[in-house]
């Protein structure tokens, strides 16, 4: 029985005074800046101080995410209690800048999405900020590193309690710079740098079109704020506007610019076609590929999908689902398998985790689309543990490795390294999906449960299950590789110290209890999201279907389980050997091995088309815009010849003519004097001639 | 009937256009002097002819100026013969169109 | 006109004449001579009995022979090679000609005008002598210092220059 709930709007009964935690949330994404900020100027030298700082600033994060969620539960008690709706959206609102009569507004929001977000992202990234100081411990840009770690972690948090879809967006883009900082740390390695830029340059396509959407809700609902005492741009008033106006193609206002939203969540969070810069983003150091791209960015975007919900989901009719929620939908479900089925015939560890990451969040946003906020969120929570734990166990195996990455060279380390082996198996399980224990099994059941609960969509149900089987397999393909058979490396593999083996241990532990908050028998953290009470009772499992469900994925991940074992098993083969399911299939070996082409496709038809372009650009520049500028430039120098010509020969030769014709009339002059003497007493006579003849013929009367 | 004053006049004009012909045409510097010489005479000529037959010849006024004037005209001479005479001794010419050192 | 002015006239004009154009230079000295005395007589003639004595002894007496000794000084007797005329007389003829012309036009057309007094003055070198200690005193002892001034001059122009001892 649900209790009844009575709506009541806040601006009804006044704006009660804000908690301290709500005015000084900015602090949280602040004080990891400003450190990195600190780090900035500090020598090379000071590792111990760079990462001092880096960690107490992240650990003041996580102290203030923590009261802030303490404090969203308790205010959430106490509406509950008061019948009251807990979903309770804290803002804090300021305006930036104006422009005529338009204003543009900034703020910050806390509520439980936020809440949860930012518990989980300042938690996981402290463990794996203490994690790289071990990892990174050799390493002479250490201080580097921490500097754009911290960077990273202060916008990621930003991005989460953002309440303007602008800062929302300032943010995004200030992560995205530091993943192309962290992904090229190693800038000197030419791959390394290439992949820095591929990241940027791909997922600068998906913001495109993402500020393309920010620009048309702007200009259509007239703010950006998400939440705005009932003015925001996704609070009702205004969804109403955007789901009535039409912006062609059958969409209104507000599918359209949901489907540009998510165009810049999809490259984000490496869906298909935009994925192709993640796996390639593992040339950046193994904390990095866990932080960033297994726990925390890629899930941005999915968090900005979970953000802008309302959106996404404005104008479904009753029973069915909007478009945007479609299109989210089956492209995380295309996304989830093709990537599994590349991760399949992988052989760098790192790899086979990016594409496994690629393939989950295809998984989360088929789950948002179809299930909404919270089952996607879930997966979101329990996905940032496993896939961390199983990015730093695969760092923990390449440094006992001494620094080797290929699967085929390891083996047996179940002995050499027992803590990573049990931690990793147990990330492998949560990730496969293995049944009760492990969070992953929680999670994806729910979100299967939506795809086979959804009355529209019903093809990426049976997608979602075969990537679940495909999930199982390549897990069990890695860790038979890795740490069953004997070792085939060069010299012995070593436990990785305490430093980094104890947060593996914190985030196992995590990547099994997490499951319990999302069980059907007591769904916490949906309740929490969903704004209803959360209950215990058992009889949650009882919803039809569901038993069905639930023994359907076991059997599912058993299956590949099993395949996997049998096919890779103790077996350890040679790395010149072809792989077991490369014998059985191979015609189908080689183009997963080759991630199905599409990199090469997109070589083929956008690079190609852009060294066209930069081509024609460059003929253009060189010989149009050249070519005008060097004409301009010869009718100058004609000109200049020209002049140079009239100042010679008229300026300079007139002037010259003038004095030697002075010269000369001097010279004429000069003669009258003779020096002899009856040539003066001529022309004293003339004068007197003259004179007279003047005299008398104006004296004439 | 007495000369009238025209006709005493007319013969100075034309004793001063002679002396100053020869003065300008000559080349010896001491004809170009003898030239100078009748030129003053006929001015002379003019200054008495002017007193006889002017107003007044009771005051003497022409009479005195001619008188003074035959005797500047004599000093005059002497000097100007003495410089033909030194220039003669320096340049060993007695031609003007030999004597150009002032020009230019 | 009466005869003798004409006559008289035409002697002076002819010993100018012979002066200005005659080769010889003695010649020429001697010519002046004829006018200057030609003159004298015109003097005489227009009742100016002083002047007129006055003219021959100065002019005849002293100028005349100083041309002469100044021809005598400078080789004056001696035909200069190239011919006594400059090369550009007809120019000097022109410009006499012109002033003649200039002066004659002058005198004829103002003729008219000239009141013509024909009483004689009487005139005696005493009313001269008083003239020239009364009323013209000053002229008088300027033209002293002058003469002075002009033999000094000619004097120190002329002297052959002292031959400085080493």
């Amino acid at each position: 029985m649900q209790v009844q709930l009575y709506q009541f709007n806040l601006a009804s009964i006044g704006t009660p005074p804000q908690a301290w935690i709500v005015r000084w949330l900015w602090l949280i994404p602040a004080v990891p800046m400003v450190a990195a900020g600190i780090i900035a100027l500090l020598k090379q030298a000071q590792k111990r101080l760079s990462s001092a700082l880096a960690i107490s600033s992240l650990s003041f994060s996580l102290l203030l995410s923590l009261i802030a969620f303490i404090h969203t539960l308790s205010e959430r008690k106490l509406f509950l209690y008061f019948g009251l709706d807990p979903m309770v959206h804290n803002t804090v609102n300021f305006a930036w800048f104006h422009f005529g009569a338009t204003r543009v507004d900034l703020g910050w929001v806390l509520d439980p999405l936020a809440a949860i977000m930012l518990v989980m992202v300042s938690f996981v990234g402290l463990l794996i900020f203490i994690y790289s100081v071990g990892y990174m411990a050799h390493d002479e840009n250490f201080t580097r590193f921490f500097c754009f770690l911290s960077l990273f972690a202060g916008a990621m948090l930003g991005v989460v309690i953002s309440n303007s879809l602008l800062l929302l967006f300032m943010c995004w883009e200030i992560v995205g710079l530091t993943s192309y900082l962290l992904i090229g740390f190693w800038y000197q390695k030419p791959s390394a740098a290439a992949a820095a830029k591929k990241a940027f340059i791909t997922t600068r396509v998906g913001d495109i079109f993402f500020f393309l959407g920010i620009v048309w809700l702007f200009s259509s609902s007239g703010t950006l704020l998400f939440y705005n005492r009932g003015f925001g741009s996704i609070e009702p008033l205004s969804l109403a506007i955007l789901s009535t106006q039409h912006a062609g193609l059958g969409l209104s206002a507000a599918g359209a610019i949901a489907l540009l939203i998510f165009a810049g969540a999809a490259g984000k969070s490496g869906q298909l076609p935009l994925h192709v810069w993640l796996p390639d983003a593992m040339e950046g150091p193994t904390p990095v590929s866990a932080l960033i791209h297994a726990a925390t960015m890629v899930a941005a975007g999915v968090y900005l999908v979970a953000r802008v919900y309302p959106l996404m989901s404005a104008g479904a009719p009753p029973g069915g689902t909007t478009v945007a929620l479609t299109v989210v939908t089956w492209v995380g479900a295309a996304t989830a398998v093709f990537a599994a089925l590349i991760a399949v015939a992988q052989n760098d560890i790192k790899r086979i985790l990016a594409y496994s990451t690629v393939s989950q969040l295809g998984y989360m946003m088929a789950g948002l689309g179809m299930g909404g906020v919270a089952v996607g969120m879930f997966h979101l929570i329990t996905h940032a543990f496993f896939k961390a734990l199983l990015f730093l166990g695969a760092g923990s195996v390449i440094h006992g490795c001494h620094e080797e990455q290929d699967i085929r060279r390891m083996g047996g380390l179940k002995v050499d390294m027992p803590l990573t082996f049990i931690t990793y198996t147990i990330g492998m399980l949560a990730l496969c999906g293995f049944p009760i224990f492990f969070s992953g099994f929680w999670s994806k059941d729910g979100i299967l449960e939506a795809a086979q609960h959804s009355a529209a969509i019903k093809g990426p149900f049976y997608l979602l299950v075969f990537g679940a089987l495909l999930t199982a397999f390549y897990m069990t393909r890695q860790v038979c590789y890795v740490f069953l058979g004997y070792w085939r490396g060069r010299e012995t593999a070593h436990e990785s110290p305490k430093i980094m083996t104890t947060p593996l241990a914190i985030l196992a532990f995590f990547a099994m209890a997490l499951g319990l908050i999302g069980t059907p028998a007591w769904p916490w953290f949906h309740a929490i999201l969903e704004g209803r009470a959360a209950t215990f009772s058992w009889h949650g499992f009882a919803e039809p279907g569901l038993g069905m469900l639930m023994l359907t994925s076991s059997l599912v991940v058993f299956l590949g389980l099993g395949l996997g074992w049998r096919l890779y098993g103790n077996k350890s083969p040679k790395p010149e050997e072809p792989d077991a399911l490369e014998k059985s299939v191979p015609w189908l070996w080689g183009p997963l091995r080759d991630r199905l082409y599409v990199d090469e496709f997109y070589d083929v038809t956008v690079i190609a088309f852009y060294r066209w372009w930069a081509r024609v650009a460059d003929w253009l520049d060189r010989r149009v815009w050249g070519g005008i500028v060097a004409l301009v430039a010869w009718i100058f120098a004609l000109w200049a010849q020209l002049n140079r010509l009239l100042d010679v020969n008229w300026v300079d030769g007139g002037f010259d003519k003038t004095c030697e014709e002075i010269s000369e009339g001097g010279g004429l002059l000069a003669s009258i004097e003779s020096g002899r003497v009856q040539n003066y007493l001529r022309i004293l006579a003339v004068a007197v001639v003259a004179l007279v003849v003047i005299l008398f013929w104006s004296s004439r009367p | 009937m007495t000369t009238p004053l025209a006709g005493y006049l007319l013969v100075a004009a034309l004793l001063f256009a002679i002396g100053l012909g020869g003065a300008l045409v000559r080349r010896n510097a001491i004809l170009v002097l003898i030239g100078i010489e009748l030129m003053l005479n006929a001015a002379n000529l003019n200054l008495i002819a002017f007193w006889r037959y002017g107003p007044h010849p009771e005051a003497l006024t022409g009479l005195m100026f001619g008188i003074f004037s035959i005797a500047i005209a004599a000093a005059e001479a002497a000097v100007g013969l003495g410089l033909v005479i030194a220039i003669y001794r320096h340049t060993n010419t007695a031609e003007l169109d030999k004597i150009d050192r002032m020009k230019g | 006109m009466t005869p003798i002015f004409y006559l008289l006239a035409a002697v002076t004009l002819a010993g100018g004449l012979a002066a200005v154009l005659l080769k010889h230079l003695v010649h020429s000295a001697l010519a002046v001579t004829v006018a200057f005395a030609g003159l004298a007589l015109l003097f005489l003639q227009l009742d100016a009995q002083f002047a007129g004595f006055a003219q021959i002894l100065v002019y005849i007496g002293a100028v005349a022979i100083l041309i002469v000794f100044a021809i005598l000084l400078t080789r004056g007797s001696d035909l200069p090679k190239d011919g006594v005329f400059s090369k550009t007389w007809f120019l000097g003829l022109l410009i006499a000609a012109a002033v003649f012309a200039v002066l004659g036009w002058a005198v004829l057309a103002s003729v008219s005008a000239i009141p013509q007094q024909n009483t004689l003055p009487s005139v005696t070198v005493h009313d001269i002598g008083n003239a020239l200690v009364g009323r013209y005193v000053l002229p008088l002892e300027i033209l002293a210092l002058l003469l002075t001034a002009a033999t000094i001059g000619a004097v120190i122009v002329a002297m052959h220059e002292k031959v400085r001892s080493r």
